[in-house]
């Protein structure tokens, strides 16, 4: 929760609002990417690259 | 009250710690790892200054990380936008270890900072500095000036890449920035890149290999030209602008377009283990000059837009000590500070000083020396440590309980011929050995450079050697007009002490050239009659100060050759187990740590024990 408030308030201070869609969803592309190595999503990951 | 301050996760790891604004500690975390550039979480280097300082992790009031995760995401996510869809391949292996590691820095620095004891989570606060902001601290506080222009030039920070700013007693004000993607010191690198040396540790080699260089030959001339209209765009006031066209780190996984350079030059890309030929080494120059010229504006425009007399200088590029030189030369500052750590080590050093000063308004005060203490910021070991070693390896040692006796026998090895690895005090912080892990040798001797480069160094041929020299002597030997003790400036060897040149000297191929008798202190004198210069002050170096001036006694000079105590691809010894294993796995002859001092010929113990492998840098 503290990186959530911590990444708000930078977005915040830097006037970078249009960079929430962007973030939200590289968040869920990474998170397949990262947990997607060695998983069942795997080959969903390899027909999105 | 206590101020740590860390870099970490992209290379050169380090911490430090302060006292109010005392410097109690700083090393770099390679030492203790035994890894170069070793980018890990700095625990060893941490653990190591809380013991010096005499405290545990609850004391410290708190910590400051060099630079701001969040920032360098963004500058990331903008890049990758803005190319779309160019840049995927960078773009999937960089966001995991985003996503991963580096955007939850501060939750990583305090599960860390849990291997090292309790503490109130409430009350140690962690601190995020901006990259240069951190290198501009890490120059201006410890400089001993109370106003002053401030130059950082390094490869990349978040956005910026290099900055003028202006401190005055206890603030910075950063008064201009060059963004990304340009950057002088990508522009260095990528010339790195296509010599042959490997980013990020070879730049040295290359400003080495720039002398090398035929000055009076025209393809150094139509290099500078290429460089100037295709590669980058130089503005009057030291500003850059890279032709993208001819760079892949924006998007790729490479620095540079490697055919695009390869039509341009006319020449391949070289090989890390391919020859040297004349082509490399007058690209090298060309890029050398180029970077002067740029370095020289920033310098000017830093002048004007701040009418001090003195400068700064910390960043990576800052280690060009060349260039730091030609600075001097111009005669733009009347005294110039290069902080010893320029790289991202000092980072550590800077965010802390930053944090103190200028988020807790902690006063700044001038002073005739520097705060660095010589750079003598790591650890030291006591003649106990070195016993334990010599047990260990049931050593063969000599101890000396008087220190002149010592220094009388090691001055006469030195003065012998002998190599000799010197250990003594506190470890430095920054990438130069500066006579605590040193070895040593006669800069007399014209063959020395050969023999420490092939035989104890294990390092390309061509490098070549810095001289030590005691303050009170310098101008006897070199051309310069201010102290030099951290060796960021380099110094023709003065007129009188220079051999003739044959006439065709600059049409000599690099071996020949290298073997060139050049003065009476060979081992230091560059094939342009450059030296690298330490000046060694009995201020802050009082134990290095009376070897030197006991060899002097013995032999009239006052200089001797100075290189690190390592093999290439190995960090700096920190311990006396280090040094040991070091001298035995080369050809140096005389080791002396502490009031020991052990002789190659008197050991009989089986050298496989002590082989080692590091990759070469």
């Amino acid at each position: 929760m503290e990186f959530l408030r911590d990444l708000w308030l930078f977005l915040k201070e830097r006037k970078k609002y249009w960079l929430i869609p962007i973030i939200i969803v590289l968040f869920l592309l990474g998170l397949l990417i990262v947990f997607g190595g060695s998983s069942a999503v795997a080959p969903f990951v390899y027909t999105l690259f | 009250m206590f101020t740590i301050g860390i870099s970490a996760y992209y290379h050169d790891s380090a911490a430090c710690i302060l006292y109010n604004d005392e410097i109690i500690a700083a090393a770099h975390e390679e030492r203790f790892t035994r890894k170069k550039h070793d980018s890990s979480f700095p625990i060893n280097a941490l653990k190591y200054c809380l013991d010096e300082a005499g405290i545990d992790i609850s004391n410290v009031d708190n910590i400051v990380y060099y630079e701001k995760p969040f920032l360098k995401f963004e500058r990331l996510l903008e890049t990758y936008y803005h190319f779309a869809p160019a840049g995927i391949k960078s773009f999937v292996t960089a966001i995991p270890v985003w996503l991963r590691e580096k955007l939850f820095i501060k939750d990583e620095i305090y599960s860390q900072l849990k291997k090292l004891g309790k503490f109130d989570k409430s009350k140690l606060k962690i601190y995020f500095s901006e990259h240069h902001l951190s290198h501009a601290a890490s120059a201006y506080y410890p400089s001993g000036y109370d106003e002053a222009a401030i130059l950082t030039i390094d490869g990349m920070g978040e956005w910026a890449s290099a900055s003028i700013a202006y401190g005055k007693d206890n603030k910075i004000q950063i008064l201009k920035e060059l963004h990304f993607p340009n950057s002088v010191g990508l522009l260095y690198s990528a010339f790195t890149y296509f010599t042959g040396f490997v980013v990020n540790s070879g730049e040295y080699k290359l400003m080495g290999l720039a002398p090398y260089g035929n000055p009076l030959d025209e393809q150094v001339e139509i290099f500078k030209n290429h460089i100037k209209t295709e590669i980058v765009e130089i503005k009057d006031d030291g500003s850059i602008k890279l032709n993208m066209k001819y760079f892949d780190f924006a998007t790729g996984l490479k620095m540079i377009k490697t055919k695009k350079w390869e039509q341009l030059f006319g020449i391949k890309i070289r090989k890390p283990d391919e020859k040297l030929t004349q082509e490399y080494c007058n690209l090298a120059l060309a890029i050398q000059e180029v970077t002067e010229e740029i370095i020289l504006k920033m310098a000017a425009e830093a002048k004007s837009l701040t009418g001090s007399e003195n400068l700064c200088i910390a960043g990576g590029v800052a280690l060009n000590c060349v260039a730091n030189s030609k600075i001097l030369n111009a005669g733009i500052f009347k005294n110039i500070f290069v902080q010893p750590a320029a790289g991202d080590a000092g980072g550590a050093l800077g965010a802390a000083f930053a944090f103190l000063h200028i988020h807790k308004n902690f006063p700044h005060k001038a002073d005739y020396f520097d705060k660095m203490k010589g750079a003598f910021l790591g650890p030291k070991f006591s003649d106990n440590d070195v016993l334990k070693v010599a047990r260990k390896y049931n050593a063969t040692f000599r101890y000396f309980s008087d220190k002149e006796k010592l220094n009388e026998f090691i001055a006469g090895c030195i003065a012998d011929g002998k190599v000799t690895g010197w250990f003594r005090g506190r470890m430095e912080y920054g990438p130069r050995a500066l006579g605590a892990r040193s070895i040593l040798a006669d800069a007399r001797n014209p063959e020395m450079q050969k023999k420490l480069n092939l035989k104890i160094k294990f390092r390309e041929g061509f490098r070549p050697f810095a001289p030590s020299v005691l303050i009170e002597d310098c101008k006897t030997y070199f051309d310069i007009d201010i102290p030099s003790p951290y060796m960021l400036f380099t110094a023709p060897v003065t007129q009188n002490r220079r051999k003739e040149l044959p006439e065709n000297y600059h049409n000599f191929d690099l071996t020949t050239k290298l073997y060139t008798l050049r003065s009476d202190i060979p081992a230091v004198t560059h094939c342009d009659f450059s030296a690298r210069l330490q000046t060694v002050h009995k201020e802050t170096n009082p134990d290095y100060h009376a070897l030197i001036s006991e060899f002097k006694r013995q032999t009239g000079y006052g200089v001797i050759v100075n290189t690190s105590f390592n093999v290439r691809g190995e960090p700096i010894v920190c311990t006396p187990d280090d040094a040991f294993r070091c001298f035995m796995r080369t050809e140096m002859d005389v080791l002396a740590m502490e009031n020991f001092v052990f002789l190659k010929e008197e050991q009989n113990i089986d050298k496989k024990i002590f082989d080692e492998n590091f990759k070469p840098d």
